[in-house]
C-alpha cells in the first residue's frame, strides 16, 4: 500500500479533473481510474454561471481532494494560492505549482524549494510539482515535502517520461513517496514509470482528452497495476548481449 | 456604497454582509471562499462581515484542473 502524509492509498494512479467534456464524463472516468485522490484547481468564481460548480459532482468520501496552485508565477502567489486552498476546501492537502513561463509550464525550482519550506511550517502536506532534477528532490525532501512529483514531459505534452535518467536517481534516492506527474500521454508511459519503482502517478490530460476518456481511465488503471507489480516481482536486467532461453546444451545429436 | 468584486464594480446597499453579497450572486456560501480587502474569512464570518465603501472582494472556487 502506498502512505503519503500517514494516508493510505489503495489506487497509485492519482487524477486530474481538468480538461474533461463535461462533468459527468469527468465523473465516470474518476471512477473507472480507481483513483482516491484527484487534483482541483482554484479560479475566480464566474458570475455569469454561477451555477457552475465542480464540487457537485466529486465525492469527497471518495476521493481525496489535492487543491493545487496552478496558475501562480511565484512563492508569494502560490502561497496566497495555497490559503485558498486550505479555506475551500478545509484541507491541508496541497499540490505546490509554480510555473512563471506559460509557454513551457516549467516549474520554478527556486520559487517552489521557497515556497514549500514556508507552507510545510505552515503545517501543510506539501506535494511540489518539480522538474526532474535529483538535487532538488533532496532539497524538498529535507524541506519536508510529503511526497515529490517530478514531471515526465511538460504538462499536456504527452510525450512520456523523457526524464528518465533523472527519474531513476530520483527514485533511487527518495526517503519520501515520488509520484511522477506531468507529460504521461499513454498507458504504456504510466506503467514504465511504475516499472521503474515510482510509487504513484498523476495523470490528467491523456484522459480527460481521450476519445473515450473513462474507457483510457480504466486502461491507465491497468497499466498502474501492471508496472508496479511487475516492480514488485523484479525485472529481468537489461544486457547487451543475447543469452538463450533455451538451454545451450543437450545439441550433440545435431553435429 | 460600492464595492469591487472579482474585478467588476458593484453597488450594495449599506449594511450589507458578505452573505447578502453571495446570496445575490446566487452562490452557494459553502463552496465558494471569500477574501476581503486580502484577507480570507472563515464561513461562519460570511454572515456577519459587513461590506465597507471601497471593499475589494475576491470570490474563488474550485475548479477542474490537474
Amino acid at each position: 500500500m502506498l502512505t503519503i502524509a500517514g494516508r493510505t492509498f489503495g489506487s497509485r494512479l492519482f487524477g486530474g479533473t481538468g480538461k474533461f467534456a463535461s462533468p459527468a464524463v469527468m465523473r465516470e472516468a474518476l471512477a473507472a481510474s480507481g483513483s482516491e485522490m484527484v487534483t482541483v484547481a482554484l479560479r475566480r468564481v464566474d458570475l455569469a454561471d454561477p451555477a457552475d460548480d465542480i464540487m457537485q459532482v466529486l465525492d469527497r468520501d471518495r476521493y481525496l481532494l489535492l487543491p493545487n496552485t496552478s496558475g501562480a508565477r511565484d512563492a508569494r502567489e502560490a502561497i496566497r494560492l495555497a490559503h485558498l486552498a486550505r479555506a475551500a476546501g478545509n484541507t491541508e492537502w496541497l499540490k505546490l505549482e509554480v510555473t512563471p513561463d506559460p509557454r513551457t509550464l516549467l516549474p520554478d525550482p527556486v520559487e517552489t524549494l521557497a515556497a514549500t519550506e514556508i507552507l510545510v511550517k505552515e503545517g501543510f502536506i506539501v506535494l511540489p510539482y518539480m522538474n526532474a532534477d535529483p538535487i532538488l528532490a533532496l532539497r524538498l525532501q529535507d524541506a519536508g515535502a510529503a511526497a515529490v512529483m517530478p514531471l515526465g514531459a511538460p504538462i499536456g505534452t504527452n510525450q512520456g517520461i523523457v526524464t528518465g535518467f533523472q527519474v531513476r536517481i530520483i527514485i533511487d534516492q527518495a526517503r519520501v513517496p515520488v509520484v511522477v506527474d506531468a507529460g504521461l500521454g499513454a498507458p504504456s508511459h504510466a506503467a514504465l514509470a511504475m516499472e521503474m519503482g515510482a510509487d504513484a502517478v498523476l495523470v490528467n490530460t491523456a484522459i480527460a482528452v481521450a476519445g473515450d476518456p473513462v474507457r483510457m481511465a480504466r486502461a491507465f488503471a491497468k497499466a498502474v497495476e501492471a508496472g508496479r507489480e511487475a516492480y514488485e516481482a523484479g525485472l529481468g536486467e537489461a544486457r547487451t548481449e543475447a543469452e538463450p532461453s533455451s538451454p545451450r546444451t543437450g545439441l550433440d545429436f545435431l553435429r | 456604497m460600492k464595492i469591487t468584486c472579482n474585478g467588476e464594480e458593484r453597488v450594495m446597499a449599506p449594511g450589507s454582509t458578505v452573505i447578502d453579497l453571495l446570496r445575490m450572486l446566487a452562490l452557494d456560501p459553502e463552496v465558494v471562499v471569500v477574501e476581503c480587502d486580502g484577507a480570507i474569512l472563515k464561513r461562519p464570518e460570511y454572515d456577519s462581515h459587513l461590506l465597507t465603501d471601497g471593499a475589494v472582494l475576491e470570490l474563488i472556487r474550485f475548479v477542474g484542473g490537474g
